[in-house]
This record gives structure tokens, sequence and C-alpha cells, in this order.
């Protein structure tokens, strides 16, 4: 049977994507251009038995969110720069306390209220480093509204699998354009629940984990009575000022994800194989850098296009092949060189690195970037 | 006869980290007596707090406990709730933790009227970071940051609670902890927003820098400046000049914020 196919908003798509996971909670603050999000949910949520709440703010969201994981639902909230600074702080208290949920963050341009209704990509390192401390960070980057359907579901499955907040990193572009999406059937999608504990009650480690570095996590009101703490602490889940215990610990963490970077980390490479100009794009900027390839190609100019749909953990190892491989390397992103910092980490200067920078909330033209292919360095 | 506390408290977790003479054991001990008289299942208590002394709370009693970050206790409070309105909600804070960093939260939960019963211990100060002032720091008190006397006006957080509209607000002080125990019980059993304040000495934090040091005396205080509410509201204002009301100052019936989502959205 055919599928059945929708012409549908993006941020329409990530309420698909959440409902389709199984998400039954959401809790969030208005802010554009992420609010389709929350009104779709407010209307929908309900009809599955699942329940939405407008909180006072996005320090509140965050904290209800993770709130509503506790008790034993598939939470979700979605926000724009301005907000997503505000849930930095319990959002590292989800990583520490690994409670899983989903942020979607719908970039705009500028820093503060900046270009409310405009694009950018300029929250890249602070999906990484936002919050305090050292945490692990998995971060989804889509390209399509297809994709913000299909990487919401896989966001939701890596944070049940790895216990885990998961953020997906989206634009106002992809959030705000419509495409038409293939709707995923019952069982299409790989759909993953978190571990749950079976042992006896009085066994139960909420932190002691299991040969894949993540221990089960018991909903709040099953039997298992536990304590969950932002302090550091112990398998049993207590406080513990152990400085080399709470060090193991982090890195343990840490490891959940670096680890599993072949299952967590997705790479959409066209064109690489012969390629000796390489560039490298993620969200809205990967269309125009996809534009911009085939059009060089149609030239006989060999140009690959990398396009990470995981940002975070970053792509590295699918970026080492091309060190010394390509001639040129070229980043264009909507912010003032984010990724293109980690492109450099990586190749080490084989090649040089070359950016197309901009933050003037419009889109980066696709003949910006045949341009710079076709002008040399 | 004496009151067996070993099925609430979580074996190896005692010693507490309160200093001596600190109010906040007398407080701990009334919320067991009280949440053991309804008889609930220590299975279906979740109990949520911020950062502070008060908030190390939950650590120590056997429910479902969730220790978050400063202030947030009740934001995470609501998320559980909402997710799982089964669950009997109890969130607590000190008077920093609920009414300046938190506050907020505190406000707008109050308002929603969302069933769950919040605790706030009152000891005039930031304790855990050693004795700044607070939103409820008297007028002229010594605290380390206000070390000329506090400049700062007072928030009334009964009155504050009321306003926003909180169902069931009540005052207590450690001094009365048979009745602290029973108000408890209403403000658990209440159903919407119900809030104790509990007035508790903090003899490190407050009582060293006003010269009220000994925790007996504290109490002492506690006990000559509390008016029950039925003699309060016979008093001039002369008479109520420098005390306080206790018991239950508010308790009326309002929609509960769940069920009426609920209803409203054709859940129930
Ligand atoms: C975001 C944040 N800011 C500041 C602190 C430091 N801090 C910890 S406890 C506390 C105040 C506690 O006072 P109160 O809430 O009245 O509780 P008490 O310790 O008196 O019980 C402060 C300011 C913190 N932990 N987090
Ligand atoms: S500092 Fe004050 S509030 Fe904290 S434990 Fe000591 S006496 Fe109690």
């Amino acid at each position: 049977m055919a599928k059945q196919v929708k012409f549908l908003q993006g941020n329409e798509a990530v309420c698909e994507g959440a409902l389709y996971a199984g998400c039954r909670f959401y809790a969030g603050y208005p802010i554009t251009p992420s609010t389709e999000v929350a009104e779709i949910l407010a209307a929908r949520l309900p009809k599955l038995g699942g329940r939405f709440i407008q909180m006072e703010d996005e320090l509140a969201a965050m904290a209800a969110t993770l709130g509503g994981s506790i008790a034993g639902k598939k939470s979700l909230t979605a926000t724009s720069g301005p907000g997503m600074s505000l849930k930095m702080e319990n959002l590292g208290y989800g990583y520490l306390t690994e409670i899983p949920c989903v942020i979607v963050n719908v970039m705009r341009g500028g820093p503060s209220t900046g270009l409310p209704t405009g694009p950018g990509q300029s929250d890249v390192m602070q999906a990484r480093w936002g919050t305090h401390g050292d945490h692990p960070c998995i971060a989804l980057t889509p390209s399509t509204v297809q994709e913000q359907l299909n990487e919401t579901v896989r966001a939701f499955n890596l944070a049940e699998k790895y216990r885990m907040p998961v953020i997906l990193l989206t634009d106002e572009i992809i959030g705000h354009m419509r495409e038409a999406v293939e709707m995923p059937e019952p069982g299409d999608l790989a759909v993953v629940d978190r571990k749950r504990p079976t042992c006896d009650p009085k066994d139960y480690l909420p932190y002691k984990p299991e040969a894949d570095g993540v221990a089960p996590m018991a909903d709040f009101g099953s039997g298992y009575r536990y304590h969950i703490t932002g302090l550091n602490h112990l398998p049993d889940g207590f406080p513990s000022n152990d400085g080399k215990l709470a060090q193991a610990d982090e890195i343990r963490q840490q490891k959940k994800v670096d680890d599993n970077y072949d299952e967590i980390v997705v790479v959409d490479e066209m064109m690489c194989d012969d390629a000796e100009i390489l560039i490298f794009a993620f969200g809205s900027t990967a269309r125009s850098a996809k534009e911009a390839v085939q059009m060089a190609r149609a030239e006989g100019i060999k140009v690959g296009l990398f396009r990470p749909l995981t940002i975070w953990p970053f792509p590295d190892k699918h970026l080492l092949k091309y060190k010394g491989k390509v001639k040129r390397v070229i980043v264009p992103e909507m912010n003032l060189g984010q990724t293109a910092l980690e492109v450099e980490r990586v190749l080490k200067g084989s090649p040089e690195v070359e950016g197309i920078f901009q933050i003037d909330s419009e889109p980066i033209n696709p003949i910006t970037i045949l341009n710079k292919i076709k002008g040399g360095k | 006869m004496s009151y067996d506390y070993s099925k609430y408290l979580r074996k190896g977790k005692i010693p507490h980290i309160w200093c001596p003479g600190c109010g906040y054991g007398i407080i701990m001990k009334s919320m067991i007596r009280a949440i053991d008289s309804i008889g609930w299942e220590k299975d279906d208590v979740v109990m949520t707090s911020g950062i502070g002394c008060a908030s190390r709370l939950p650590g120590y009693v056997d429910f479902n406990t969730l220790h978050t970050t400063h202030g947030r206790s009740l934001a995470f409070a609501t998320g559980v709730k909402v997710a799982n309105p089964k669950l009997n909600v109890i969130a607590m804070g000190g008077d920093g933790d609920m009414t300046a960093i938190g506050g907020n939260h505190f406000i707008h939960a109050c308002r929603r009227n969302i069933n769950i019963t919040c605790f706030v211990f009152n000891n005039f100060i930031y304790g855990m970071t050693g004795g700044q002032y607070s939103p409820t720091t008297p007028k002229g008190s010594r605290a380390t940051t206000s070390p000329y006397g506090n400049s700062d006006n007072q928030f009334d957080i009964a009155q504050l609670a009321i306003g926003a509209g909180a169902t069931f607000v009540a005052r207590t002080t450690t001094y009365h902890a048979v009745p602290m125990e029973k108000l408890m019980k209403q403000a658990l059993e209440h159903k919407g927003f119900s809030i104790v304040e509990i007035i508790a000495g903090c003899p490190t934090g407050y009582g060293r820098k006003n010269k009220l040091a000994s925790p007996a005396g504290m109490i002492e205080w506690q006990k000559e400046h509390s008016v029950a509410i039925a003699q309060w509201e016979k008093m001039t204002d002369e008479e109520k000049a420098g005390k306080f009301p206790i018991g239950v100052l508010h308790d009326v019936e309002k929609p509960e914020y769940v069920e009426a989502y609920d209803a409203n959205v054709g859940l129930s």
C-alpha cells in the first residue's frame, strides 16, 4: 500500500515525530519560531491521553519536562535561543541525573532577543557547552521536513536508550517551511523505550550501570522508591563529595555517548567519493549547499556534500576519512564559524578550512556557496 | 508513648547535615507523623525540594524523592503531578528557595491551584550559604550581606500565597510541633494547592548575627510572637505589632488544576 503523504510544516512534523515516538507530556513556554510545536501538541496530546502545560518560563518548562519523564512519560519541550538560555540550568540537571527527554531548539538570529523571526545557526556551541560542567551531549540537525519527523523519533529513541536529554537543533527555515512528508505507519520506524528495573525494589540501584553503561530507570510511583539529586551521587542515588568517584561517574556518562558513536552519529555524504572539494553543512544551510554542489557538478567540478544529521557528538570519524584527501573544505553556516572550528580540529590543517559565515538573518544563498567553490581559495 | 519514625527514615542516611539546634528536625518529624496519620503508601508519595538546608530533607525519608535545583522544587513537582496525578506530591524549600529564586514558580503554582502541598521552611535567612539576607529577613536584622542591618522590605509568605490563589494556607512554628502535624495533615488532604509556612530557627545563620544564638531562645521567641488566628482577629493593630498569626489562615474550595484541565480537554 502506498504511504500516506502529508504536506506539513517543519514544526508540525516535529509534533508528528514526537507523538509517533510515544511522547505524552509537553511543558513549554511560547517563543517564535518554535511556538507551533506547543500549539499543535496542546491540541493533540489530550486526544491521545497525554497532557500539555504552559509553564511560567523556560526554567519551569525544562523542570516540568524532566518531572514528567520521572513520572514515566516521554516528555518534550520546544523553544528558541532566549528560552534555550533559560533551559540551561535544568538541562544540566537532566544530564547529571540522567533523565531522558527531548528539547527542540528552533534556532533564530542573534544573541539576546536578536532577530526573533529570522533564521540562525548560532546555538551549536551552546547546545554542546551551554550548561556548566562537563557532560555528554547528543544533538541532531535535520535539513528537511521529513527529517524533522524522523529525527524527532530518533531523538526520543536516543534519549530513552542512553537515559539522557537529547537536543533537536533545527532552525527557523526548516521549522516554518512546508514539504511533502511520507507518514510512517506504526512499525516503520523503531521506537525505543527506556529500560525499567525488573529486580526486587530492595536491590534497585538507580545509577548502577549495566554492561551498556546505562542503568535502568524506574518511574516514580512504580514501587521503586529512590532518590534523585543534582549533587554528584553514588550508584544508590545519594550524594557523595568524593571527587574521584564523581570524576569516574562523569567519565562513564560521557562514554555512554562516545562508545556508541556508530549508532548515534549519522552523516549523509553526497557525491563525496571522488570529491576534491568538500562542503560541510548542516540544517537549512545544507539545503543551499546541496544545490550548490549539484550546480558545480553540472559544470564538472568534483565537489561533495558532507551533511551531519548528528552534530554532537561531532562526526569526527566520518570526517577523518577526508583528511589529506580533499583539496579544499568549505564550511557555510549561519554563525561566525562555530562548526568550522570543529572541522579544523578534526582535519588539523589538511586542508585549511574555508568558511562562509553569515548572521544577517538571511539564508546562505546557493550562489554564494557556488561562487566560493568556483572562486578558489 | 514515643512514636517510631524508623519506618519512614532511610537507613544509613542519618545523621543529617543540620546544625545542632536547627529547627528542621522538628519539621521533618511532624511531616512524617502527618503523612503516617493519613496512611498513604510510601510508593505513592513524591517529595521534591530545591537547594538549601531545608531542601536536604527529602534525602532522609523513604519516599520517591527529588532534590532539584535552587528554587525549582515546584516546577519539577508540577511536571510530576501533571504527568501522573495519582501521586501525592509534596514540594518543599526554604524561604529563599521558594520566594526569591523560586518566587515565580511559587506564585504560579498557587494560581493554578494544582493539587500539590508546599511546605516553606521560613528561617528568615539563607542558611546553607552562611547567613545572607532573604526576602523574609526582618528589616534591620543583620545578615552577612546586611552588615549595617537589612534595608529590604519583607514578604509575608502566607499572604503572598493567598494573594496568588492558593486555596489552603496555614502558618505554624517549630514551637508548635503537635499543631504543626495537624496543619500539615489538613494541607496534605486538601484538594488544590496548599501551603504551610513553618517559622523555624536557624541559630547558625540568623541567631548568631542577631543575638538570638540559643536554639531554645529562638523557639521561645516563636512562642511569644505567634498568636492563634482566632485571637489575632480580635486584636487591635497595636496589639498585633511585631506578632504574627498562626493556624489556618485561608481555606477555600476551587477547581483543582489537573481535574479542570482533564474536564476541559475531554480527558476525564
Ligand atoms: C542558581 C543558584 N544560585 C545560588 C545558589 C547558592 N545557594 C544554595 S542554597 C542558597 C540559599 C538557601 O536559603 P534558603 O532557601 O532560605 O534555605 P535554607 O538553607 O535557609 O534552608 C543559595 C543562595 C545555588 N545553589 N544555585
Ligand atoms: S545553617 Fe541554619 S538552616 Fe542550615 S542547618 Fe544550620 S541551623 Fe539549620
